[in-house]
Parts: structure tokens; C-alpha cells; sequence
């Protein structure tokens, strides 16, 4: 039986699709994705994330442990900032990838994918190094508050000054009367807030956010346009773009493993790696033949598989197909061609930079 | 939701056919194009091709997901519409009107007894949209 988020009554009453997703009942679009995608890049977008996993490590053994666990630098990391990592397998492949945020150097939230909640809770608990691990995914609500007014949403929400909270840091506070994590974090590329409340508050919270912006432009967007807007940023999906089969450093994220940090799980393995050098990696790419790339078409060179596309659609920003996979090295360059096999027939495709698309963020 | 025109004939998969002669023009439902979502690419068949029902007649994508179109008859098909091509949303503005896909010279008229009339295609609809 899928689980609800406190928020599907909210779903139901702006006529949210609801879908199964990663266990859970929640809408794939409400209006249509790419109006949704749409007011995310040009005003403002809410999103339930209430499903994302929330699991706090704490006590003297905390920064040992995240440290061991996680592939990010935690000892560089301030209080009062987040870092992207990955939590490794002994093969050096992704149990997950979490966002790890930093309270002090005894207390850290480690926020991760739904899908894998219960599997990277056992993880952690048996690779805990004396520190003290609280799974409290019930007791919180996730609402992301994404776009280029999301600043200006939030701020006419809370007392706490916005304007010097940087990206990738997070603060405590009020936001619409109720106690929040405000984290300048998110998944779509723009300039956003991630805001964590109790669950018994986030109906309120909701239905504040979405008053509040009404003159911005605000509304709520569901998971189709959480995939779209992430996917034009290069952002990796988890079961799509990485899994416990590719490392880091294939998947094209080097910069969340610091191999000088000290030893942790998964390490020995991205340094034989990088010794040997990479068989595969992730790279974004558009079409130049017709076509849109999807999930699991096979990426051929001169009519033989050589990779696998691992995500695409049609951007709905530069309204053509983008696409992520995994080729050989050799083909990893921009400018590399190859094709992409959609429907039995080949279609010229080209490695590209990315992000695909410039955002707000930047 | 759009009503479904009583003039057409329809299909479990959401194909709808009008009738004209022996000239079939074919689209999609407006409830197939709801589900979908918003059309971003659509692959129509060739002038000139064989049509054969039941057999894939094209594809229509959304920003999400892939879904395949069937021929509702068979035959020759004589007219597609290029321009969906180039306005693939107009499936999702005007699925009965605009937004056809091709025109089939009818080899086998008797196929159509198979089809659906509008009311049996509305009870479908309701039984698929839970």
C-alpha cells in the first residue's frame, strides 16, 4: 500500500495526477509539466518532497561517521552548510546520493532518496562508527520552494533575513508562524529554498506559501517537472543515472569525492580507478537527428552498443531533446558524435556542455 | 472532461476514425491526449505506406512518456498531417479537428463494424479513468 505525504489532500484539491512513486502516492502533474517547468525557471514552483528520507547522525562519533560514510569533505564543511555526496558501497558504487547538512560537528541531517529510505538506514546504522543514527522521515514534511521569486516568497513568510543566506547553506527559523529548516538548496537549478517543517505543519505552511505568491506567479509542480528541470541541469537521478553499479566518478562527479579527506567506504576503489582511468562516463547530450532519448535506449557507434542513455526527454526551456548516458571514455569529449537507438533505428546524437540550460542560480 | 463527438468511431486504444467514403481520417482521443500529457513529438507513417489495423501506426511522446498509436483499419494511407510535426501540441488543443494524424484509403470496410460508437468508447473511458 503506498504511503501519502501530509500534503495529498492539498494534491487533490489543485487536481494533482497522482501517481506511485517510489512508494508513495503523489502527483506527476497538476495543470501540465510544461507549465509547470515553466513557472519554476521564469516565477516561482512549490513541490512536495515530504517522501525524501531524513536521518540525523549525532554525538562525539558524528563527523567520524559521516566522514566514513560519505565520499563530500565534512570536516571542510562549515556549520551551517550542506554538501552533495555520495554514500558508497564497498565496490565504490552509489547506495545513495544525499545531501549531508552540518549542524556542528556532533550533529548532522543527512536528506535521501525515498526509493531508498529503509536501504540506506540499514546502511548507515551497520556502518555507524559509534554514532548515534534517528531515522525521523515521519516527523518531517519537505516543501522545496523553487524559482527566481522564491527569495522574495519565502522572505514575505518569515522574519529571518534571507538576503546572506548563500547557496548551500541553511538557518532555523518561522516561516508563515511554524518552525522550519530554511536550506538554500534544491534540485532544479534556480535559486531556491528547501523547507523542512513538522509534518503536522506542512498543510499550513502550503497553503500560506501558495497565498503569499499569488502575485508572483506561484504554483504548485509535481514530480514530471521535477524530472524536466533537474534533467536540463545534468542533476543524476537516482535508478536512473546512478545506482550501486557506477562510481562517482563515472557517473561525472568527482567534485562531491575528495580522496585526500582520509579513508571511507568505497575509497580504495575510485583511487584504483583514477589510476587506471575510466572505462565509461555520464555525459549530457542533445539529438541531431529526430527523436527524444529515453531511459534505457541503447547508445550505439557504428552500429554496435557502446553505452545506454540513462535519462532524456524533450526540454521544455529549449524545447529539443536533451539526454544523459553512459559512453566509453573515448566519447565522452564535447562534440563527440554517436547515435542513439529509438525504436529500432539509429539517430545521430552529439555530446554537449552542460548544463543544458543557463538558470537564476548563476 | 471533453465530450467525445457521436459522429467519429473509436477504439480501446484511443484512436478515433471519421468516415468520409472509403476514406478514413484517424487521431487520437481527447482523454488519450489528457493522459499523456503535454504532446512535445509525434512520429506520423509515410504517404503511400500500407496500413494494417492493429498494426503500430506511429508514436506520440510527452514530456514524460512514450505511448504508440495503432492503425484502427487497414488500407493505403493517401494524407498525413506534417504540420503536427512542427505543433505536436495541437493534439492536445484540438484532438478531433486539428490535430488528426493521417488519411487512409479503406481496403476493408468491414474492419469498422469492429470499432467502437461514442457511447461504448465513453464507458471505456470512465471504467480506464478509474
Amino acid at each position: 500500500m503506498a504511503r501519502r505525504t501530509p500534503l495529498y489532500e492539498a494534491h487533490l484539491q489543485a487536481g494533482g495526477k497522482i501517481v506511485e512513486f517510489a512508494g508513495w502516492e503523489l502527483p506527476v502533474q497538476y495543470k501540465g509539466i510544461i507549465e509547470e517547468h515553466t513557472a519554476v525557471r521564469t516565477a516561482v514552483g512549490l513541490f512536495d518532497v515530504s517522501h525524501m528520507g531524513e536521518v540525523f547522525v549525532t554525538g562525539p562519533k558524528a563527523l567520524e561517521a559521516t566522514q566514513q560514510l560519505l565520499t563530500n569533505d565534512l570536516a571542510k564543511c562549515k556549520d551551517g552548510q550542506a554538501l552533495y555526496a555520495g554514500l558508497l558501497n564497498d565496490k565504490g558504487g552509489f547506495v545513495d546520493d544525499v545531501l549531508c547538512y552540518r549542524y556542528n560537528e556532533q550533529k548532522f541531517l543527512l536528506v535521501v532518496n525515498a526509493a531508498n529510505a529503509a536501504k540506506d538506514v540499514a546502511w548507515i546504522k551497520a556502518h555507524s562508527f559509534g554514532a548515534q543514527i534517528d531515522d525521523r522521515s515521519d516527523e518531517y514534511a519537505q516543501i522545496a520552494v523553487q524559482g527566481p521569486k522564491s527569495r522574495e516568497l519565502v522572505q514575505r513568510l518569515t522574519k529571518v533575513d534571507l538576503s546572506p543566506l548563500g547557496y548551500y547553506r541553511f538557518t532555523e527559523g518561522e516561516v508563515a508562524g511554524g518552525q522550519c529548516i530554511i536550506a538554500r538548496t534544491g534540485y532544479t537549478g534556480e535559486l531556491g529554498f528547501e523547507l523542512y517543517t513538522s509534518s503536522g505543519n506542512a498543510m499550513k505552511l502550503w497553503g500560506a506559501l501558495l497565498e503569499a505568491g499569488k502575485d508572483l506567479g506561484v504554483m504548485p509542480a509535481a514530480l514530471g517537472a521535477r524530472d524536466s528541470l533537474r534533467l536540463e541541469m545534468k542533476f543524476a537521478l537516482y535508478g536512473n543515472d546512478i545506482d550501486d553499479e557506477h562510481t562517482p566518478l563515472e557517473a561525472d562527479l568527482g567534485w562531491i569525492v575528495k580522496l585526500n579527506k582520509g579513508e571511507f567506504i568505497g575509497r580504495q576503489v575510485l583511487v584504483d580507478q583514477k589510476e587506471k582511468g575510466l572505462g565509461r562516463k555520464l555525459v549530457g547530450f542533445t539529438m541531431t537527428d529526430k527523436g527524444i532519448p529515453r531511459h534505457g535506449y541503447p547508445i550505439l557507434k557504428d552500429g554496435k552498443q557502446v553505452g545506454v542513455v540513462t535519462s532524456g526527454t524533450q526540454s521544455p526551456t529549449l524545447k529539443k531533446p536533451i539526454g544523459m548516458g553512459y559512453v566509453p571514455l573515448e566519447l565522452s569529449a564535447i562534440d563527440s558524435t554517436f547515435d542513439v537507438e529509438i525504436r529500432g533505428r539509429p539517430a545521430a546524437a552529439v555530446v554537449v556542455k552542460t548544463p543544458f540550460v543557463e538558470t537564476s542560480n548563476r | 472532461m471533453a465530450s467525445v463527438p457521436t459522429s467519429l468511431k473509436y477504439t480501446k486504444d484511443h484512436e478515433w476514425v471519421k468516415v468520409e467514403g472509403n476514406i478514413a481520417t484517424i487521431g487520437v482521443t481527447a482523454f488519450a491526449a489528457e493522459q499523456l500529457g503535454d504532446v512535445v513529438y509525434v512520429e506520423l507513417p509515410k504517404v503511400g505506406a500500407q496500413a494494417k489495423a492493429g498494426a503500430t501506426m506511429g508514436v506520440v511522446e510527452s514530456t514524460k512518456a512514450v505511448s504508440d498509436v495503432f492503425f484502427p483499419v487497414s488500407g493505403t494511407i493517401k494524407e498525413a498531417n506534417e504540420p503536427l510535426a512542427d505543433a505536436p501540441e495541437t493534439i492536445n488543443q484540438d484532438p478531433y479537428e486539428k490535430g488528426w494524424f493521417i488519411k487512409v484509403e479503406m481496403s476493408d470496410a468491414s474492419e469498422l463494424e469492429k470499432l467502437w460508437d461514442a457511447p461504448k468508447y465513453e464507458e471505456h473511458v470512465k471504467a480506464s479513468a478509474h
